[in-house]
């Protein structure tokens, strides 16, 4: 009996090494990502001894889009202040100049320029949405908070951490011992770095506390206004993600040919002229690849606005996915879909825009 | 060091003027402050009383206060099993999901990195169109989910033996990889509530099987990922051989394979099972009780009295106090698994 079977097994062998994986994406990624889309198109009720689902089309979306939970999802309207009249502005410039070099390249496809036109459009209509909310009058909704989570943090997540990399890779003594020490914040579970983040940010009782009564701030609670409540969020977060950007920018920039280096600064090329042309062109790929990974992640952020802030005040700290889960808490399972939806299209949009047109030109840029 | 030759010969390659030495190293030693004394502090904590928790902050123990050892006994002799518990869970879960997620992923990687693999375009949108067509029927139809998932299989054999077999266009490894990988993009919240719903069917919630099952999904696209690429630079010419002289594929995987591989399965196995242990979100929705993991136990910390920091700083260093040994013991690992990634990727 032992042997037909394993011969059998033998003969499916290539079918069997991938089918495991396979099946288990289709029961916890594609089956539900089905059953959340009929999610977000119904409505969820309990009822006596069970629940019904009915469907009722794209009210939803409708409600999170322009009606009772508008202002959670989108934000409050107001008119736009002078300063941030740049962000929409900035946005076309950045835009046109992509689309055009695009259509002056001559190979100009049906999906390449439908592709193109979704992300330029999800672009100009992101910026101006954080313009249109920003105002004194306005209020951000959790999209707007979600990508500032993403730009803002990630950017300043990028520049920091490749710094600390690039002192790192200098030829000093105990280079081993920061390499080390840099990496911890990545291994603190993240609900662990929020509470760690409360207590260093109690301005009345944490470690900072003498610093803060010095400079007369010692009254101010960051908890209560958004933009601080934002600001300790993004540090937190920070604190945890830089170390991974540090690690791999470490080591990419300890991949790169000595010689180079060094036949430079014997003509005398300053540190600055070493790190623009030869450095990051060297370590652009890794740095491009880095920055698109920490951006998928990034959007998906809830454990420290959760724990630090409970989202508030108000929903000024709020993600996508604290949104989503909120809904759910309060049973509203089809606008819990509907954010999530929305979530993924938003997220899935930007980092295959930021992979197709900065990752891959990066890329091939290199070779 | 000779103070009079530097002034005449210009400095060696690679050193450095002493001012800029110490710029980096105040620079380092600053982020080295900032990395470090946030965890001082949260280990710090733990050691102190209610009381101490006030203005002025106090820094130093036995200087500043007494050291007391009350919170460490409130959560392991008063609380007891309400810690140990949570703490055994999440040990079960991160280890077993993890084993299970790195064994899938790379014999998925290594079968996409040596084997063809050519599915046929019209079979995958049938089996999703009848997928879908399941779904339907049972959360809109109120159709039995047992019957609609027979018919659907059946309906799948069926088209597949007739209909797919006419198109001749398929997709390829490459593409198989990528899908597996991009499956990171899917933000967990819009799996969750369908896996919630699944596992309440299934009469499952709030056990090991639903929470170590979940994770070993979501990691899978990290696994296959890190594995694909360290697979990839394996030589074959020891595998072809063990094939000529009619070794099976197993036995290749299980014996040849896997011990070349192994600086790639500890860098990929550290990095999934520490996002294993940390995860928060699919945590809250899969476990309410019986099963939770730490960081439930450590977020529901958030009392009615206010945040009870003596104890949550314990509980915290106890969940953290492992994965940072690991990382500061097995570092070489975790750096070489992320570049493995972000390098290749």
């Amino acid at each position: 009996m032992g042997r037909p079977l394993s011969e059998w097994i033998d003969r499916q062998a290539d079918r069997l090494f991938i089918l495991p994986a396979v099946v288990a994406i289709l029961a916890f990624s594609i089956f539900p990502l089905l059953v959340s889309a009929y999610l977000a198109v119904s409505r969820f009720q309990l009822t006596a001894g069970g629940y019904q689902i009915r469907y009722i089309g794209w009210l939803n979306f409708k409600k999170i889009l322009t009606g009772s939970e508008q202002f959670h999802f989108l934000g409050t309207f107001a008119p736009i202040p002078w300063f941030a009249w740049i962000l929409p502005l900035l946005a076309l410039l950045f835009v046109g100049r992509g689309l055009r070099l695009y259509l002056t390249t001559g190979r100009v496809t049906v999906l390449g320029a439908i592709g193109r036109a979704i992300s330029a459009a999800l672009i100009v209509a992101l910026a101006t949405l954080i313009a249109a909310t920003c105002g004194p009058h306005g209020g951000l909704g959790t999209v707007s908070v979600t990508l500032m989570y993403v730009v803002i943090g990630v950017s300043f997540q990028f520049l920091l951490g490749l710094g600390l990399a690039m002192l790192c890779a200098q030829r000093i003594r105990g280079r081993g011992f920061f390499r080390v020490v840099f990496m911890i914040p990545l291994m603190v579970t993240p609900v662990g770095v929020a509470y760690t983040f409360r207590m260093m940010a109690d301005m009345t009782q944490g470690p900072l506390s003498p610093l803060w009564r010095l400079l007369g701030l010692g009254d101010l609670t960051w908890a209560s206004q958004g933009w601080s409540a934002r600001l300790v969020v993004m540090v937190g977060d920070a604190w945890q993600w830089i170390p991974f950007i540090f690690i791999v920018l470490l080591a990419a920039i300890e991949g790169q040919s000595r010689e180079q280096v060094e036949a430079a600064s014997l003509d005398g090329a300053g540190f600055w002229r070493i790190f623009r042309d030869i450095t990051w062109p060297e370590i652009a790929p890794v740095a491009a690849t880095v920055v698109l990974i920490r951006v998928i992640e990034a959007f998906k952020i809830i454990d420290l606005p959760n724990i630090l802030t409970n989202g508030g005040p108000g929903i000024a700290t709020e993600s996508l996915t604290l949104h989503s889960f909120i809904y759910w808490r309060t049973l509203d399972l089809g606008g819990s879909a509907a954010v999530a939806y929305s979530l993924l299209f938003i997220s899935t949009v930007f980092s295959v825009s930021f992979f197709n047109f900065v990752v891959q030109p990066v890329r091939s840029a290199r070779k | 060091m000779n103070a009079r030759k530097s002034w005449f010969e210009p400095r060696k390659l690679g050193e450095m003027a002493p001012a800029a030495r110490i710029g980096i190293y105040a620079v380092l030693g600053f982020w080295a402050l900032v990395v470090l004394f946030p965890l001082y502090w949260l280990f710090i904590t733990s050691f102190k009383l209610p009381i101490d928790v006030a203005y002025p902050p106090k820094y130093l123990p036995f200087l500043d206060f007494a050291p007391s050892l009350s919170a460490w006994r409130y959560i392991f002799v008063d609380l007891g099993n309400d810690t140990l518990r949570p703490y055994f869970n999440s040990v079960i879960v991160a280890l077993s999901s993890t084993v299970l997620s790195v064994g899938i992923g790379s014999m998925a990687a290594y079968a996409l990195s040596r084997i063809e693999y050519k599915p046929r375009l019209g079979s995958i949108l049938c089996f999703i169109l009848i997928l879908a067509g399941v779904v339907v029927a049972v959360l809109a139809g109120h159709v039995d989910w047992r019957l609609a998932t027979l018919v659907g299989i059946a309906l799948f054999i069926l088209v597949l033996r007739t209909v797919a077999r006419r198109f001749r266009r398929h997709v390829g490894n490459p593409d198989i990889l990528f899908w597996i990988i991009s499956q990171r993009i899917l933000p967990p919240v819009v799996a969750a509530l369908p896996i919630y719903v699944m596992f309440q069917h299934l009469n499952l919630l709030d056990t090991h099987l639903a929470l170590i099952v979940t994770y070993m999904t979501i990691n899978l696209p990290i696994s296959v990922w890190l594995m694909y690429d360290f697979l990839v630079g394996v030589p074959t010419d020891l595998e072809e051989s063990a094939q000529l002289d009619g070794a099976s594929r197993f036995r290749i995987f299980f014996g040849i394979v896997l011990p070349l591989a192994k600086p790639g399965l500890i860098a990929t196995f550290l990095l999934v099972l520490i996002l294993a242990w940390n995860e928060y979100l699919l945590a809250l929705f899969l476990s309410t009780a019986k099963a939770q993991t730490m960081p439930i136990l450590i977020a529901a910390q958030n009392g009615t009295r206010g945040p009870q920091w003596w104890y949550m700083s314990a509980l915290i260093t106890i969940m953290i106090a492992p994965v940072v040994a690991l990382t500061v013991a097995l570092q070489k690992y975790i750096a070489q698994g992320l570049l493995l990634g972000a390098v290749k990727g």
